[in-house]
């Protein structure tokens, strides 16, 4: 069994984990064209490497970022989200498209 | 002919029977360069040199012929899909298997069995109703059976409500077949080979020559070879080299398990498959049990096998035949798989004028060989997209119009 590194549970079974895909950088929902945006949801850039992730430990609803190679599936490293994420991130919607529901 | 048999049995030495050449220098051009030296290359290059007439053509293989997903697949050919297009497109597919061995004459050991999917729940016995129903329409043989017809097609099932997850009915699929699935690889490449289609194996190739919008050559690892079209059919690697195109592909990659059991006595002869249960199982011409399940959890670029699978795949099986609870596993193996969001291909133009796609095969790239073949033949021929193939066309992500695939296999219900 695969043992990986929870930053809040420290190493726990594989099988406690769900992937959630590469942290990428979602463009504004406001102003995104349709392409820019049909590429956030479904392109993948898939690289064949070391690729910074988003992971859950499933069982204490904890997310997280890894940094795993996908030729090897070796971890490199695993750390909480605030590090990279500094910033409260803002949904709000621009005023003229407000009541759309 | 039997004078020629007879001089071959009187000879002193019988000259081995070669199918694929030796391909010798690479030339400096080919007018159609196709990438990847599977069942889905092999296949297109046949075509393309027999209903196009296009025979200077190089298919490049990084490693050997058909050694990717072609020989790691469970060589199972259905087309009880549940999409319109999907069913329409592997109907096809099987329609061509069906006559393969005849018109390659290379015996590929098409043996129809008749394929069940068993439902457990509510939600499975509606889609398992649906897809009957779709196929019905458009003239594919299947059909929603219940417990008492599933003991007279494959009376070995445990059927039995004491399990966790009972049988409550299962889609027949009448046409369902299996096929020795080197072979069908093996009689494109001799095909395509004595039409002219050169085959270079260990060539990796390595970059993209462009001009503008177009590609002008390839690089390998061999030397730089220029030509007029590109087709890449590289299942598993789609986005490494769309990536060296300068494009982006819908895809995951993601490994795929199977394994086999020791060869036993015939007595499976229909294809079950159970897509709660994440199983599927078919008895080989060998009597090996070829079985395979779901995709792995996450993305990986390596085809090792894991115990979790086994173990998963082992505890449903047994669900289904409890008297298989002694036999063992002989090979294991995985392969890594193109999986897209909607469960179906990606094939056609891409934002690169003369480069074209045969990508996204996830768990169903083997049953779709042939028409793959023939249809991205046609495609790269004439330039334009058939019919058939404009469904799964790359750009429909951008449109919001996917073909969401759910009759696919490792999709439950």
């Amino acid at each position: 069994m695969r043992i990986m590194h929870c930053p809040l549970n420290g190493p726990r079974n594989i099988s406690e984990f769900v992937y959630g895909g590469e942290v990428t950088e979602m463009p504004d929902p406001a102003t995104a064209s349709d392409a820019e945006w049909a590429d956030h949801v479904f392109l993948e850039n898939n690289r064949r490497g070391i690729v910074r992730e988003w992971w859950l430990h499933v069982a204490t609803a904890y997310w997280f970022i890894a940094e795993r190679d996908t030729a090897t599936d070796k971890v490199i490293q695993t750390y909480p989200s605030s590090d990279i994420y500094t910033e409260r991130v803002s949904f709000t919607v621009p005023e003229e498209e407000g009541g759309r529901s | 002919m039997p004078f020629g048999l007879l001089k071959y049995g009187l000879r002193r030495r019988y000259p081995a029977r070669r199918d694929v050449p030796v391909a010798t220098e690479l030339k400096p051009s080919y007018d159609v360069v196709i990438i990847g030296g599977g069942g889905h290359g092999l296949a297109a290059a046949y075509y393309l040199a027999k209903n196009h007439g296009i025979t200077n053509v190089a298919i490049l293989e990084k490693g050997y012929l058909a050694g990717g997903n072609t020989a790691r697949n469970t060589a199972i050919i259905r087309s009880n899909y549940l999409t319109p297009e999907g069913v329409r497109f592997y109907d096809e597919s099987v329609r061509m298997y069906q006559d393969l061995s005849q018109e390659l004459d290379y015996n590929i050991l098409y043996s129809e069995r008749g394929h069940l999917t068993l439902a457990h729940t509510d939600g499975a016995m509606r889609t398992s109703r649906w897809r009957a129903e779709v196929n019905k329409h458009l003239g594919v043989k299947s059909e929603l059976i219940y417990p008492d017809e599933i003991a007279r097609v494959c009376p070995q099932l445990n059927l039995s409500s004491e399990v966790r997850y009972p049988i409550m009915g299962a889609l027949h699929h009448y046409p369902g077949a299996i096929a020795r699935h080197d072979a069908v690889a093996w009689g494109y490449a001799a095909n395509a080979a004595r039409r002219g289609v050169e085959i270079h194996q260990q060539t990796e190739v390595t970059g993209i020559l462009k001009d503008g919008d177009r590609v002008t050559g390839v690089e390998t690892t061999r030397g730089v070879v220029s030509c007029g079209k590109v087709l890449q059919a590289v299942a598993g690697h789609s986005s490494v080299m769309a990536e060296m195109a300068g494009f982006k592909l819908p895809i995951r990659t993601i490994p795929l398990q199977a394994c086999v059991s020791q060869p036993l006595k015939p007595f499976l002869d229909a294809i079950i498959v159970s897509g709660s249960l994440h199983v599927y199982v078919s008895q080989s011409d060998r009597g090996e049990l070829v079985m395979g399940g779901s995709t792995d959890p996450y993305t990986l670029y390596s085809t090792r096998s894991t115990l979790d699978f086994k173990e998963g795949l082992m505890g449903h099986m047994l669900e289904l035949f409890p008297f298989l609870s002694e036999v063992r596993l002989l090979r294991q193996w995985a392969g890594i798989a193109d999986m897209t969001p909607d469960f179906s291909p990606v094939m056609g133009l891409t934002p690169i004028e003369n480069y074209y796609v045969d990508a996204g095969w996830g768990t169903w790239g083997f049953k779709a060989t042939p028409v793959s073949g023939k249809r991205m033949a046609e495609t790269v021929a004439t330039g334009e997209v058939p019919d058939i193939l404009d469904p799964f066309r790359l750009d429909r992500f951008d449109t919001f119009e996917q073909v969401g695939e759910r009759g696919a296999a490792s999709v439950g219900h």
